[in-house]
């Protein structure tokens, strides 16, 4: 079976499915109503008595949920499921238009390779690169300690890149493009989701008092969604795409473990000369502060720090901000380090791996930040966790399951491996014949991913306990600079294949 | 121990199939009452929604039934868990022997199949699911009427025809089908040459005829029979006859005298470690058999 999955997954042209599937068979809904939806799809189905009724329901179709819809649209066993995507954002329904002389957006994300190659699969990421965008080849980490730095190249480990810097909005708007460039079936609703009732125990709804003709059979197998204009929908599985704040969750009942950080990330966009074609990132006393190249002459700028100096930061003159970032990445704090033909590289010399790559070349000063591009942003520091991932007919992707940190960076990487294990595991089901709500299905997904997650976030976890300073946005960056900090070896191997996403084959240290 | 959990499940399966039903869990005292208002329901004609002569009461006693059936931690548990990889055979047999596209969400459209054995419907749904048209049968009539009431509950299960009859009054009543399917069941069958004589007779030309059982090795002796029945005491002494299980090699013979050439097996092997089935090439505890109707008989 797994041949013929592997098959169904390469082989994508090869449908012969007929349109026609659970949705546009005749679906009983309120009892002895019985209809047929007609083929086309209204983009609001309000009739009253008649709740329209999908095979998935995604809440929040933001970058996580609307990679989910992308990955389903793009396998022949799940691609002639009906979705229903409930945001509250009205953007989505008409396309979000990105102009590419658009001031660039604070919120950026570092895709990993492995992400790339998922959206590259799901036709995805072809609409990332029409906007912008900055893949970086290099980056430098070091320390205000003057100690030591580590400058990595994509070439030593064979690859094109080592990750690529896109605003939120593009990856948001390339994943929308995607969804609606295909045949894929969805429809939006930009409501809230107020309630929802799971039938976790279709038939025991027989002993309650319901009127007659509502019969258990009715809706045994779907949960309903009541949503803010009063309307509602029924659907097989419910993902709760929705973020952090997760209402799915909520309405599930999932328990979550989490704790906040008593630091807070500054962010915004600066403007160079001339382009920036590397990553950088300098652990300060009070944090890390990293600056990623976001295409054209703009760079991102993720400066953690305790709450009070983020408010100090937040408030200060642009002018003082943009001496401060400069200060920050140049000698503040403490002096460059040394080059690398003096006792620096001497250190690590016992590694032999690491010579080969790092340290071999001489430091480098970032580029300056002339003028800021965006206003600066605060979010603070937390991670939060969900106990479990699925239920009957209810499962959590991205920040639902799992924050790690409120700012993109990692979280969305590992969002979008969630929403691929998950399409993997509902075109399995469907394969074979399962119903797709089932939770002995879903608890797969779970069992592909949390210990993916849970992992991550134990060593983001155990850094930040062990080192105060160092909860960084970027954890390639801080990965790569407990590298230069000369951690134990099997650990930082461990670190860079989670934090480049591929994480069984390290790919930095590839023996 | 789970492998052992998992055939007290599968034979308990079989003996609910063979209508030997003993009071194995607690569910069991729902059914003392609930079979004589069902018995109004004719067999054969579907029930979109529950016949009006059934009162709630009953029909929530039905479904607490039905949901253990369904309940993926339940008694059933094992054969839920078994479930997908009886049908990741089945289904690439049936779309190698039927030339039907492995890459449809739907492959088995257009065939008509019958689950003899069907119990609550964990095999027949999923066929339906992937397109069949399926009729499921078995000779309990508690089994039908939540399979039934399970399928109802999903338009795309809800085709399914359930009938309370066994294999053999099907054939009397001239019904055929492309593919038969009885999984778990031959080895608590009395004759069981008699009994695929009748899977060949609802079998078309050149159908297809699945089959799953327990091997009469040392194996499945020490696993089904001494652990489970004698050390465990999971299930009552004499529930499985060792001598009456088949061989590989005695399935395919009487088999191929009911007219059935057996043309693909696979074994079925249980990993402790990560709790799941997987096909294989062991079939020296369960197995599975995949047969095509000759032309030439009957």
């Amino acid at each position: 079976m797994n041949k013929v999955m592997k098959k169904t997954v390469s082989n994508v042209c090869a449908l012969k499915i007929p349109r026609k599937f659970f949705c546009s068979e005749t679906v009983k809904v309120a009892g002895s109503t019985d209809f047929v939806p007609s083929n086309e799809h209204e983009k609001r189905p309000i009739i009253s008595e008649v709740i329209p009724e999908y095979d998935i329901a995604i809440v929040g179709g933001g970058m996580v949920g609307m990679s989910l819809a992308c990955f389903l649209a793009s396998m022949p066993m799940t691609k002639q499921l009906s979705v229903a995507i409930i945001d509250s954002n009205p953007a989505l329904g008409s396309g979000i238009s990105i102009q590419r002389e658009d001031p660039p957006d604070p919120r950026v994300s570092t895709v990993t390779p492995a992400s790339i190659s998922f959206l590259q699969d799901a036709g995805a990421w072809k609409y990332v690169e029409q906007n912008r965008h900055a893949y970086f080849k290099k980056m430098q980490v070091w320390d205000y300690t003057g100690f030591g730095y580590a400058r990595y190249d994509a070439g030593d480990v064979n690859k094109d890149f080592l990750g690529c810097v896109a605003e939120n909005k593009v990856l948001h708007s390339a994943l929308l493009s995607c969804v609606k460039d295909s045949d894929f079936k969805t429809t939006f609703y930009p409501l809230r989701l107020t309630s929802m009732t799971l039938n976790t125990n279709s038939m025991s709804t027989v002993k309650e008092s319901i009127p007659s003709k509502e019969l258990p059979s009715a809706q045994g197998h779907t949960s309903k969604l009541q949503l803010s204009d009063g309307s509602s929908i029924y659907a097989k599985l419910v993902v709760g795409a929705d973020g952090g704040k997760s209402r799915v969750r909520e309405l599930a009942g999932f328990k979550t473990t989490g704790w906040n950080y008593s630091q807070n990330a500054i962010i915004c966009t600066v403007e160079h000369t001339s382009a920036n074609h590397c990553a950088w990132q300098r652990f300060l006393p009070s944090g890390p502060i990293a600056l990623l190249p976001m295409g054209d002459n703009f760079s991102n700028i993720v400066w953690t720090m305790s709450p009070t100096e983020s408010n100090d930061r937040k408030s200060i003159t642009e002018e003082m901000f943009l001496k401060d970032v400069n200060s920050a990445l140049d000698d503040g704090h403490g002096p460059h380090p040394m080059s690398s033909s003096l006792g620096t590289r001497d250190l690590f010399s016992w590694l032999k791996m690491d010579a080969t790559l790092s340290a071999n070349e001489f430091f480098e000063i970032p580029p300056k930040a002339i003028r800021m591009a965006s206003k600066r942003m605060v979010f603070p520091l937390s991670l939060r966790h969900a106990n479990s991932y699925a239920s009957k007919r209810v499962v959590l992707i991205g920040d639902a399951a799992h924050t790690i940190h409120p700012l993109a960076g990692q979280g969305v990487n590992l969002g979008f491996g969630d929403a691929f294990s998950l399409s993997r595991v509902i075109a399995e089901g469907i394969a074979l014949g399962s119903d797709i709500g089932e939770v002995n299905l879903l608890k797969k997904y779970e069992t592909d991913r949390k210990p993916a997650n849970v992992a991550m976030m134990a060593l983001l976890d155990g850094f930040q306990k062990a080192y105060a300073v160092d909860f960084g946005p970027f954890n390639f960056l801080r990965a790569a600079a407990f590298n230069g900090a000369n951690l134990i070896s099997p650990l930082k191997r461990r670190i860079i294949s989670y934090a480049s996403g591929e994480n069984k084959l390290p790919i930095f240290f590839g023996a | 121990m789970k492998l052992f959990n998992h055939l007290r499940t599968l034979n308990t399966h079989h003996r609910i199939l063979r209508n030997r039903f003993h009071p194995l869990f607690n569910n069991t005292n729902f059914f003392s009452d609930a079979s004589s208002p069902q018995q109004s329901t004719t067999p054969h004609v579907q029930q979109p929604s529950p016949p009006s002569s059934l009162n709630r009461n009953e029909l929530a006693k039905f479904a607490a039934i039905a949901e253990s059936w369904w309940d993926f931690d339940g008694p059933f548990k094992p054969l839920h868990v078994m479930n997908p990889t009886r049908l990741a055979f089945i289904r690439s047999a049936l779309c190698r022997h039927f030339k039907k596209d492995p890459y449809s969400a739907k492959p088995l459209e257009g065939l008509k199949i019958a689950d003899v054995g069907c119990g609550g419907g964990i095999l027949s749904e999923p066929l339906a699911r992937m397109g069949a048209t399926v009729t499921g049968i078995d000779a309990v009539e508690k089994n039908i009427n939540i399979a039934r009431l399970h399928a109802e509950s999903d338009p795309a299960t809800s085709t399914i025809e359930f009938c309370c009859t066994t294999a053999e009054k099907l054939v009397e009543e001239g019904r055929r089908f492309d593919a038969v399917m009885a999984l778990e069941v031959i080895e608590h069958v009395a004759e069981p040459a008699e009994f695929c004589k009748s899977l060949a007779a609802l079998t078309i030309p050149d159908g297809a005829t699945i089959i799953s059982t327990i091997n009469r090795s040392m194996r499945a002796y020490a696993t089904a029979i001494v652990a489970a029945e004698y050390i465990l005491r999971w299930l009552p002494m004499g529930t499985h006859e060792w001598s009456s299980f088949l061989t590989p090699e005695e399935l395919v013979l009487i088999l191929q005298r009911a007219g059935i050439n057996v043309e693909e097996m696979a074994g079925f092997t249980y990993n402790p470690v990560t709790g799941r089935w997987s096909l294989s090439d062991d079939i020296s505890v369960n197995f599975i058999a995949m047969g095509t109707k000759t032309n030439n008989t009957e």
